[in-house]
């Protein structure tokens, strides 16, 4: 299958996914006018919400940061042929790391105390990633199940750190102390009178990631065997390409990229880490990465997709009746017509049916 | 410290196993059948929600169960349509169900009950003795799906399927409805597990009140070697391990940490670590009949 696809003209790689987002948008068209609302006004006022105006500009390219990074971090993995579900843990851990190291060392100058908060993040998220990276490397342990617990023992850690240990107290909300200033990643539009969107220098370094995302995996040797890891493990093998290596390589690396979502939500975002920061940042990952066919490029677009859904919806329930959990919908239905991409074949290819 | 465990704590580790092994049940003949089930989750919260629907409109909550059932049911058929028809990448297509099955409650909520998030008290099960009838259904359950799986020649061509497809189809087994008809039922499960959680535990319906648990579900279908015994062994130890969490809320001791445990075990036995829990061999490999 995947070389034939390979050979599919790259105007079908863009057609599907197009013709996913497309058919999401009829299935949710169609929920909205159930309830006896009208989706034309309803996506326009989605629209409106996500791109009215600079600050909700701003705020659409916020909400896609993390989601840019996860979904490399998620797409990376994919190309060796794993399937790192555990991207919300490791993020998760990567965040925890950098509410620690950014709320400690006063003093430090920021030349210091921001790389280390960042590089904190990053060997927080790599390490979470180490545990399954190992296990399916060296016991061949399926990584989706592993990684899926994963999440779970993150998310039990962080309650447990954040509510017992971390929180500082006085707080009603249980919520780590704040990052100092000299490991904060500066805000754009904090000199910008009436800018409210918090997009801060993490998003270059989302931009940053992808672009090195692209130049290891079609610059570099080791992407290539990567890639050669995914598309045939035993061909890999016989070509002398270290396939245990190159799969934990693949599944580190990913981590560490988790690790540099979870910075930019606390380093950048927020300034401190409360539970139930993510809204599932890692999940909307693997649906941005397979919506953007793995590619950096698509990747950023599905991104900012995702983003726009989300903080479009936010401004839907004020405009209209439609309750904004209809963007969940929207999102979860895209996901599932490009998993279940030969639905959309047979939709846009009728006459040739069962292609690929 | 003494009184931890008394009556009420073991009633308390019944109730919170009983979803956990009907929908571990669910798992199982899914995947029994070849087809990965990472949408226990999203079936559980489509039944939990039906359940309450239902009962909120005819008061009926024996109406809410068989609702539960059929909806969960319906979300399967849309799975299987994906991933056995057109062989969509499975675990996708369940991260996908369960997205949709969060997204698509909490908006239905606000459409039928006009709240954010939750839904008005509901008619929930009447208790015979301690418990609601599902929690006694739960062990007849693990025996009915043990017999069908290994003492039937419907469970066998299940179990065939799951493991050398193609040989199941040479002599005549049709693949796809078998899986099809497994997926169903796994919804079906998964739909019953759901209504206990909202009309049998309680009498509504909250935003993601899953929680997990059809994760759980999960690892204790790992945990128990895709075996509907196991499963219930490991249901209840989970179980146990839920209820310890909430006896121990605010006790000094850290309940969050215990909340970990049914994870952590499932990746030292899926590890090999305590005997070796190996899945069935064509688990995610869709079929193409040739």
């Amino acid at each position: 299958m995947a070389d034939k696809e390979r050979k599919a003209s790259g105007l079908r790689e863009i057609l599907v996914p197009l013709g996913a987002t497309g058919l999401g948008l009829v299935v949710g068209a169609v929920i909205i006018m159930t309830i006896g609302e009208n989706p034309l006004r309803a996506y326009a006022a989605l629209f409106y919400g996500a791109f009215g105006s600079l600050d909700r500009i701003l705020g659409t390219l916020t909400r896609a940061t993390p989601i840019i990074i996860t979904g490399l971090a998620v797409a990376l993995p994919f190309k060796a042929g794993l399937f790192n579900i555990g991207v919300e843990g490791q993020m998760l851990m990567g965040a925890l790391a950098a509410a620690v190291v950014g709320s400690s060392f006063r003093g430090l100058p920021m030349l210091v105390h921001l790389p280390l908060a960042i590089v904190a993040a990053m060997v927080g998220g790599g390490l979470w990633a180490f545990i399954p990276a190992w296990l399916k490397a060296r016991r061949g342990i399926h990584e989706v199940i592993n990684t899926i617990m994963m999440n779970f023992i993150a998310n039990a850690v962080l309650a447990y750190l954040v509510v017992e240990v971390l929180r500082t107290p006085g707080e009603m909300i249980p919520k780590t102390p704040p990052i100092l200033s000299s490991a904060v990643l500066a805000r754009f539009g904090d000199s910008i009178p009436g800018i409210t969107a918090r997009l801060n220098m993490g998003f270059v370094l989302a931009l940053l990631a992808a672009v090195a995302l692209y130049y290891l995996l079609w610059r570099t040797t080791t992407g290539y065997e990567i890639r050669a890891v995914g598309l045939n493990p035993k061909a890999a093998e016989y070509a002398g390409i270290d396939v245990p290596r190159r799969i934990m390589l693949a599944m580190v690396l990913s981590g560490l990229l988790a690790g540099l979502a979870g910075a930019e939500r606390i380093l950048g975002f927020g300034r401190t880490l409360f539970l139930g920061f993510s809204p599932g940042f890692g999940f909307e990952g693997i649906a941005v990465a397979l919506l953007g066919r793995n590619h950096p490029v698509g990747i950023l677009l599905a991104a900012l997709l995702f983003g726009a859904l989300s903080s479009g919806g936010m401004r839907l329930s004020f405009a209209t009746d439609v309750p904004s959990d209809i963007i969940v919908v929207l999102q979860a239905t895209i996901i599932f017509f490009v998993a279940a991409d030969q639905i959309v074949r047979a939709i846009i290819f009728p006459k040739k049916k069962g292609v690929a | 410290m003494g009184t931890i465990f008394d009556i009420a704590f073991l009633m308390a580790t019944l109730r919170a196993a009983t979803p956990l092994i009907i929908a571990a049940l669910g798992g199982i003949f899914a995947e029994r059948s070849g087809v990965i089930n990472l949408a226990l989750e999203g079936k559980m919260l489509t039944g939990a929600f039906a359940a309450v629907v239902v009962s909120y409109y005819t008061s009926n909550p024996w109406l809410g169960v068989l609702a539960a059932v059929l909806t969960a049911a319906g979300m399967a058929f849309i799975y299987a349509v994906a991933s056995i028809k057109y062989r969509a990448n499975q675990v996708v297509s369940g991260v996908a169900i369960n997205m949709l099955a969060a997204g698509l409650t909490v908006f239905l909520v606000q459409v039928f009950f006009g709240t954010a998030g939750m839904s008005p008290a509901v008619t929930r099960l009447p208790n015979l003795g301690p418990f609601t009838p599902i929690v006694y259904l739960a062990p007849l359950l693990v025996g009915m799906s043990f017999l069908i799986l290994y003492r039937t020649p419907w469970g066998l061509r299940i179990r065939a399927v799951g493991e050398h497809p193609k040989a199941a189809a040479t002599v005549g087994i049709s693949v796809i409805n078998v899986r099809y008809a497994c997926v169903v039922i796994s919804g079906m499960l998964a739909g019953l597990a759901g209504a206990h959680l909202s009309i049998g535990t309680l009498s509504v319906f909250v935003r993601d009140m899953t929680a997990g648990r059809g994760f759980v579900a999960l690892a204790a279908m790992i945990f128990g070697k895709w075996h509907p015994l196991g499963a219930l062994g490991a249901a209840l130890l989970f179980g146990f391990s839920e209820a310890l969490q909430m006896r121990l809320q605010g006790g000094g001791i850290p309940s969050q940490l215990i909340q970990a445990v049914p994870y952590i075990f499932t990746m030292i036995v899926l590890a090999g670590f305590v005997g070796r829990a190996t899945a069935p061999a064509a688990l995610g490999e869709p079929f193409r009949n040739e």
